[in-house]
């Protein structure tokens, strides 16, 4: 049978179709705290590579250059700055990137002479970046402030919105768990950190909570009036909104990647290292596992939280006995499962489902 | 015509209202000629060069905005006198300055602009008129009477010639203008038209009021020197401090020749500003700046009072009983001496507006926190390359939005073409907006802020796509059209309008605190997601609701995107009896009816039953 999107979404909102994932919330965040503590052992073990901007040094562009040869600029590095090693690359068809260690601005000045001349170039087509060794450090630490007052304000925010503090505390968490993951698999791949991939993994801080916001708020709505029904227990209602969200996160997480992976995409095939590459990779790695936290990390975790609250688990409690005394009017599955779904209302069935009078043909 | 259309198509008016004001106000800027129709581009896009500068307290004290403001006032003035034209000067976070200039500067400027403030106090030995002085015209009568002076000076190195005297004579009428601030009391009364008596003899090599450091090469240059060229106003090279020195007032009303630096930023404790009080305790109406001074400066600042009061008794016109403050090389103010300070605690006063006390004390008391400019950062992209970033940029974002198009096309029909008029209507307002933003607070579109927009097509995206989901989702209970867009819209749109709050705290917070192209990249995230609020209210739901009107849309065409039957609906309630079936398929999902959950019921209490 042809897969359809829409079907599938139609037999999770129905319920027909349930992926177990807050019944089996301990397996989830069991395998998300141990790929946490991977990803921090990582991070000890490797540690980041960081890019230029956090070690200080010198970068030159050259651009449209007629002849991209590498040599040229080695030579003109050796004449002006032999102590140092020059990291060279070819950027697109005819750019020219020349990294090297801290230097002094008269020499970087002849540098850049070297380099427009060897080329063949106008002094304008060479951009330089020089960067003192503290500047990464800078950004760095703002970086970190802005996360910490971040959390605190989102906090509020969501204790406010959600009127549960244990929804906002999971939703902070999974934000975490994104973070820690995001850096994590650089560190583990080892790819680049610049300021722009720090304006990555803050954006992270964003989109993730977007995402996560989508399905708490399904979440709320599915256990508004949790405790004045007995059909289903909490956690039910729970898995039963995250099912129903899930066509729904897949399609967000897609079309929200797709600009990001056309960015990454250019910047790193056409224009070659540079902010564009460093923002998307640090997004696209983010988004994708945001998508992954709100799913298996937030809800569930959100669930185990809620489980504690004394009314919630009286419900459950309350839910469980009517059942096991067969009192409840849930449909049981052929596996033992109770089906979990969206009620259904009786609906009008129009003129032609009246029974019709005798003798009338 | 119901009411739900009426609202939709009163939102549609307001939304064509907005943009049409919002590009009236951009037209109007570009005939008035203040604006342009594009957005300004940083630098990392047009070409140029990025300073950032890290201000930091060269001893222990801490520094506020205040300082910052005043340290990119200097700075500023550096630049314009260093001749770049169009710097951009701007402040981020508590500590950081960023200097964009087009083009490369030189290392001359860099080296200016990094340079902390050097606060001098001089003594000045001549006021004069601020154009440069030609020799045969307007020095006649000075060549006279600077006939009798190697009589008085017998060492050759030294000329007190008083050819600067006249003029300073003639100067007179500029001095007045510039109504030169005075410590104490009144300002000094105006010098009258008479020159001072003659020099006294040099009193002595050492003395810095003393003519002898008006050598022949310091006179030379105080007579060439135009302090009509803002160049020159703007503060010159700072000189040697332990020699003469000449250099322009800051509004160019006159020019100083001055001896040794007998004071710096580092004995000044510091200055205040307020309103001043005569000795009665009433209010003048006047404003006046408070100087502190350490104790190391008020020793010092008691000698040169003691020295400069003396010639303002025996003359109360007599240039030498001013002193003069120099920021950077510039005369921020003369003052005349009119008592001899011994408490450390000079009052300066003069007709100065509030306004105008409190930036001499700002610019004080810069001058006395030094602070070190450390370049953190210098980033200088060729206009060559920065084109090539903005197309490559602009290319991926046409891609990325092709692609979005796509799928949306892919998933969502017919309704993808809301979603396309969606970002359209998005994608011209966050246009204007930010065409209008440029001009209004000099906002520069860079290559973060440019991903920054193509990353908020996905995230728009996603609200019309929690939209549309929701209101799917209530065609699936069963119900119409028209009755799932109204309850999905009120559902979706707490969802919407809870998420973007999340994403525009986050843009605020990075904007607020983060430095370098954080800030350009969060201004465009958080632009863009009030963007999307207003869209998603005003033009994607009153879209939906008109389209929910029609019939393709109405009966759920298979293309339309809303039909029942792929939502898993074998019959829509289309009211008055009338009911939509059409043919049943096989396997379809059935949800938890009544009968579904009665025959449940009844099973359960069987089973329970046959326990018992």
């Amino acid at each position: 049978m042809k897969f359809s999107l829409a079907e599938w979404g139609n037999q999770l909102h129905s319920g027909e179709r349930t992926y177990a994932i807050v019944p089996k919330r301990r397996m989830w965040l069991t395998i998300s705290a141990l790929a946490l503590l991977a990803c921090v052992v990582v991070l000890f073990v490797r540690g980041l590579n960081f890019g230029v901007d956090f070690t200080g040094g010198n970068v030159y562009q050259v651009s449209n250059t007629a002849n991209p040869d590498p040599a040229i600029a080695e030579e003109v590095i050796a004449q002006f700055a032999p102590e140092q090693e020059a990291r060279i690359s070819i950027l697109g068809d005819d750019d020219i990137r020349v990294q090297i260690g801290v230097v002094d601005v008269s020499v970087s000045r002849q540098i850049e002479e070297g380099l427009a001349e060897g080329y063949g170039v106008d002094q304008d087509s060479v951009s330089s970046d020089q960067i003192g060794p503290t500047f990464g450090a800078e950004v760095g630490k703002k970086a970190i402030q802005s996360l910490v007052v971040f959390l605190v304000l989102v906090a509020l925010v969501m204790t406010v919105y959600f009127r549960a503090w244990r929804m906002a505390i999971a939703g902070i968490v999974a934000l975490i768990h994104d973070l820690v993951f995001t850096v994590g698999i650089y560190a583990l791949i080892g790819f680049e950190v610049t300021p722009a991939s720090v304006i990555g993994f803050l954006t992270i801080l964003g989109y993730s909570l977007y995402d996560t916001v989508v399905v708490f708020d399904k979440v709320r709505e599915n256990t508004e009036n949790v405790t004045s029904q007995h059909r289903y227990t909490y956690d039910e209602l729970a898995n039963l909104a995250l099912n129903q969200t899930l066509v729904r996160s897949i399609n967000t997480s897609i079309v929200a990647l797709l600009p990001v992976a056309a960015i990454l995409f250019i910047g790193a095939f056409v224009l070659g290292a540079g902010t564009l590459k460093d923002i998307s990779l640090a997004l696209f790695v983010g988004m994708a596992v945001g998508t992954y936290s709100s799913i298996f990390v937030a809800t569930p975790l959100e669930v185990t939280l809620r489980d504690r609250e004394e009314r919630i688990a009286t419900h459950t409690k309350e839910v469980l006995d009517m059942r096991a005394s067969g009192k409840s009017d849930v449909v049981v599955n052929e596996d033992g499962q109770v089906r979990v779904g969206a009620l259904q209302p009786g609906g009008h069935r129009g003129q032609g489902a009246q029974p019709k009078r005798k003798g009338r043909k | 015509m119901s009411t739900v259309v009426k609202g939709a198509k009163r939102a549609l008016i307001w939304l064509g209202v907005i943009t049409v004001l919002l590009y009236s106000i951009l037209a109007l800027g570009v005939l008035m000629d203040k604006t342009e129709f594009t957005p300004g581009l940083g630098l990392d896009l047009a070409g140029g060069t990025t300073l950032i500068l890290k201000a930091s307290p060269t001893d222990n004290t801490t520094i506020d905005s205040s300082d910052l403001n005043q340290a990119v006032e200097v700075i500023r003035r550096r630049i314009d006198a260093s001749g770049v034209a169009e710097a951009e000067i701007t402040t981020q976070g508590s500590d950081t300055i960023v200097i964009a200039i087009p083009g490369h500067p030189s290392d001359r400027t860099i080296d200016l602009i990094r340079q902390s403030a050097q606060l001098q106090f001089r003594p000045v030995l001549l006021v004069g008129d601020p154009n440069v002085v030609l020799d045969p015209s307007a020095t006649p009568t000075p060549e006279a009477s600077a006939s009798a002076d190697p009589t008085v000076s017998p060492d050759p190195t030294v000329s007190p010639d008083p050819t600067a005297n006249p003029s300073a004579a003639a100067g007179e009428s500029v001095t007045g203008p510039t109504a030169s601030p005075t410590p104490e009391a009144s300002p000094s009364p105006e010098p009258s038209a008479s020159p001072s008596a003659n020099p006294a003899p040099v009193p002595g090599e050492t003395d810095p009021s003393s003519y002898d450091w008006l050598t022949d090469d310091l006179l030379a240059e105080y007579k060439a020197l135009d302090c009509t060229d803002p160049a020159n106003q703007g503060g010159r090279d700072l000189g040697d401090p332990d020699a003469g020195h000449v250099a322009c007032s800051t509004d160019g009303t006159s020019k100083l020749a001055m001896g040794p630096v007998e004071l710096d930023g580092s004995d000044v404790k510091t200055a205040t500003s307020g309103p001043e009080y005569s000795p009665g305790g009433t209010l003048t109406g006047r404003y006046e700046v408070v100087l502190d001074f350490n104790s190391a400066g008020a020793t010092k600042f008691s000698d040169v009072t003691a020295r400069l009061y003396g010639f303002y008794q025996a003359d109360p016109t007599d240039p030498r009983a001013q002193f003069a403050i120099l920021l950077d090389g510039a005369v921020i103010s003369h003052p005349s001496v009119m008592a001899h300070i011994t408490g450390g605690t000079a009052t300066i006063t003069g007709d100065f507006t509030q306004q105008e006390a409190a930036e001499l004390a700002n610019q004080l008391k810069f001058g006395a926190i030094p602070l070190d400019l450390t370049l953190q950062t210098k980033n200088t992209v060729s206009p060559s390359l920065g084109t090539e970033q903005l197309e490559k940029g602009l290319i991926a974002g046409a891609i990325g939005l092709l692609l979005v198009v796509i799928y949306s096309i892919f998933q969502y029909r017919a309704l993808a073409l809301v979603t396309i008029g969606s970002l359209t209507i998005a994608g011209v307002i966050s246009y204007v907006m930010i065409a209008l933003l440029s001009w209004g607070m000099g906002y520069r579109l860079s290559l973060a802020g440019v991903a920054g927009l193509i990353i908020a097509i996905g995230i728009t995206a996603d609200s019309f796509i929690v939209y549309f989901e929701r209101v799917k989702d209530e065609l699936r209970e069963g119900k119409s059209l028209p009755a799932s867009i109204d309850h999905g819209w009120s559902r979706a749109r707490r969802t919407i309008l809870a998420s973007d709050a999340v994403s525009f705290l986050a843009a605020v917070v990075l904007y607020v605190l983060a430095i370098g192209s954080v800030r350009g990249f969060a201004f465009t995230l958080g632009l863009t997601t009030l963007v999307d609020v207003l869209v998603v209210i005003l033009f994607t739901h009153p879209v939906l609701v008109l389209l929910s009107r029609t019939k393709f849309f109405g009966e759920g065409h298979h293309f339309s995107g809303l039909d029942p039957r792929q939502l898993g609906r074998s019959a829509t309630y289309k009211g008055r009896g009338r009911v939509v079936t059409p043919e049943p398929q096989a396997g379809e999902a059935s949800g938890l009816t009544l009968a579904e959950r009665k025959a449940a019921a009844a099973k359960g209490s069987q089973t329970n039953g046959e326990q018992k």
